[in-house]
């Protein structure tokens, strides 16, 4: 049974109100906690080490999987979970970790995700994170993703950490085959004294292959960000990151790119920017009757949508 | 409805701080419409700042409707009814057009802010949902800037340059938009222009020079004058006038 608390964790990281239809499975405190399949999806438990295998038929289209980790208490998980996206199928693979902690232990939560994307997939990825909690014990999530687009796949990444969550290490490698295309939406809020390191490597293997990384993050208080972007082409192919982050009061933001090309055909541009609010946008607002608060909170709002 | 005694405007520049406005004094009536004109960099866009809070004035006083309001706030002097379409608005990354006008003004709902975009000249079905970002074209957000002063039930509006950037076509129900929000909503309107277009709409002309008021006038008086001036360079107007040029050029 989901408590209240559970419910809430799981509408903050994956929109749910209930136990949704299609495939689904939730790791609650380390531990399996409901599981449904379809005809088209599979999920398996591991043998070797703690997770799980999806595996998704080829030509499945327009279903979704949703595999929501929740932690409730001052534990350290760590999850080694598989993808297998068939051929030609085109799916939806909402993700996500939200940790409700009143202990005055570290509750930390490691996902090791695999994806092997094959030829002609789809695959849309949503992954949000958030921490609540009255205790004084530190949350963590430290996720590693690595994905395999095969020929003509086409992945789009939504990852999210809006709040709550102290302390991240974010690892996220892709390798992008003939025509691939990859484009990831990255939003990130840290406050009081919040740190996370997000690296994003992408191979541009195959000609053709395109990638598209959007980032936006917020640093509030004195809290820290570190951003290692790195778009590697090796063939003719096409990379563009753009990252965006507000800073405030005493926050620190690194963004630090690296744009390498292995092929005279390979076109691939960063464009990074670190700032304030602009003066401008505050005094619009402000002009239209907010206060200096309300306004801040709306462009931020806004800038992480 | 408004006046302004005195009032006189300091800001840091680069090279230390510069006097904007000095000793300027005027009044505005209720229900009139008002054109400001006048030299580039002559005060006009500080002078709508001052009014509106978001340059504190140094000196001087501001006074709507009698009370006096030279230390209240940019949202405080909003929520009192005045409002600043900017000559360079801002440009919002993750905010869409509808949720804009949302802010402006609680009381618009969709087929209001249809009517509204029609008034600047936009189609609705195109643009309630689009980002106000980089993507727009700089016409484009002028005209939504106008719009979120259109939305919102004022005592007074300024307008600074609404015509900048606005294509001919549209500049006619432009016009018309000013004078209906005159007419039925009764606002006191401030444009500050260079068109004669504008200055056409005019009960009263504002002129304003080195930062303050030199000349308050009749639309006629202004028109008449800036068609015997074949060039807008004094220093020129001097020269066929006989005068030192050189010397006597202000620019
Ligand atoms: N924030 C500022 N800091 C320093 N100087 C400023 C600032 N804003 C305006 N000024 C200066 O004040 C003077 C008046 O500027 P203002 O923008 O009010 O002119 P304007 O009459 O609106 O001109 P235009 O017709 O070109 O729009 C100019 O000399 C300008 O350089
Ligand atoms: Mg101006």
């Amino acid at each position: 049974m989901l408590t209240a608390i559970d419910k809430k964790l799981l509408f903050e990281i994956a929109d749910l109100n209930e136990i949704p239809q299609g495939a689904f499975n939730l790791r609650k405190n380390g531990e399996g906690s409901g599981r449904h399949t379809t005809s088209n999806i599979d999920i398996i438990t591991k043998k070797d080490k703690p997770g799980i295998d999806v595996i998704i038929k080829a030509g499945t289209k327009g279903e979704s999987v949703y595999i929501p980790v929740i932690v409730s208490e001052g534990i350290e998980d760590i999850v080694y979970n598989t993808f297998e996206i068939g051929e030609n199928s085109d799916v939806l693979i909402v993700a996500g970790c939200g940790i409700h902690n009143s202990s005055d232990k570290k509750a930390q939560h490691d996902g090791i995700h695999e994806f092997f994307v094959r030829k002609g997939a789809k695959m849309k990825y949503i992954e949000k994170h958030y921490g609540e909690g009255e205790g004084s014990g530190e949350r963590v999530l430290n996720p590693k993703t690595i994905i395999e687009v095969e020929e003509n796949g086409v992945v789009e990444l939504e990852m999210a950490q809006i709040r709550g969550i102290d302390n991240t290490i974010r690892d996220t490698e892709v390798n992008l085959h003939k025509n691939a295309q990859l484009i990831v939406v990255e939003r990130l809020l840290t406050y009081l004294d919040q740190t996370a390191e997000s690296n994003t490597t992408v191979n541009l293997l195959g000609e053709d292959a395109s990638a598209q990384i959007i980032s936006r993050t917020v640093a509030q208080n004195e809290s820290k960000q570190v951003f290692h972007f790195r778009l590697l082409g090796h063939a003719k192919c096409r990379g563009h990151i753009q990252c965006d982050s507000i800073i405030m009061d005493k926050a620190q933001v690194s963004s630090i790119p690296e744009i390498s090309a292995f092929n005279s055909d390979a076109q691939l541009i960063h464009e990074a920017a670190i700032g304030k609010i602009e003066s401008e946008q505050l005094t619009k607002l402000m002009s239209l009757g907010m206060t200096e608060t309300e306004a801040e909170e709306t462009i931020l709002k806004g800038f992480l949508k | 409805m408004l006046e302004v005694k005195n009032l006189g405007l300091t800001l840091k520049g680069d090279e230390g701080e510069i006097q904007v406005l000095k000793d300027m004094n005027f009044k505005l009536e209720d229900k009139k419409i008002y054109v400001m004109t006048g030299p580039n960099g002559g005060g006009k866009s500080a002078l709508s700042k001052a009014i509106m809070g978001i340059y504190q004035s140094t000196s001087g006083q501001i006074l709507l409707n009698g009370e006096d309001i030279t230390n209240k706030t940019i949202y405080e002097r909003a929520r009192m009814g005045i409002g600043y379409a900017f000559q360079q608005p801002a440009r919002f990354k993750g905010i869409k057009v509808r949720e804009l006008l949302e802010i402006a003004s609680d009381k618009n709902k969709v087929p209001e802010m249809c009517d509204l975009l029609y008034d600047v000249g936009l189609c609705a079905q195109d643009y309630l949902e689009r980002e106000i970002n980089t993507s727009f074209s700089g016409g484009e957000v002028k005209r939504i800037e106008i719009a979120t002063i259109l939305a919102r039930d004022l005592k007074l509006a300024i307008f600074d340059e609404p015509e900048a950037g606005i294509d001919l076509w549209s500049m006619q129900r432009l016009t018309e938009t000013f004078v209906k929000m005159n007419e039925k909503y009764n606002t006191t309107i401030l444009i500050i222009s260079h068109q004669e277009r504008i200055l056409n709409l005019a009960d009263e002309v504002i002129m304003v020079a080195d930062g303050t008021v030199s000349e308050i006038t009749t639309r006629e008086k202004v028109l008449g004058e800036i068609r015997q001036i074949d060039s807008d360079c004094r220093c020129r107007q001097s020269c066929n006038k006989g005068g030192k040029a050189i010397a006597d050029c202000d620019r």
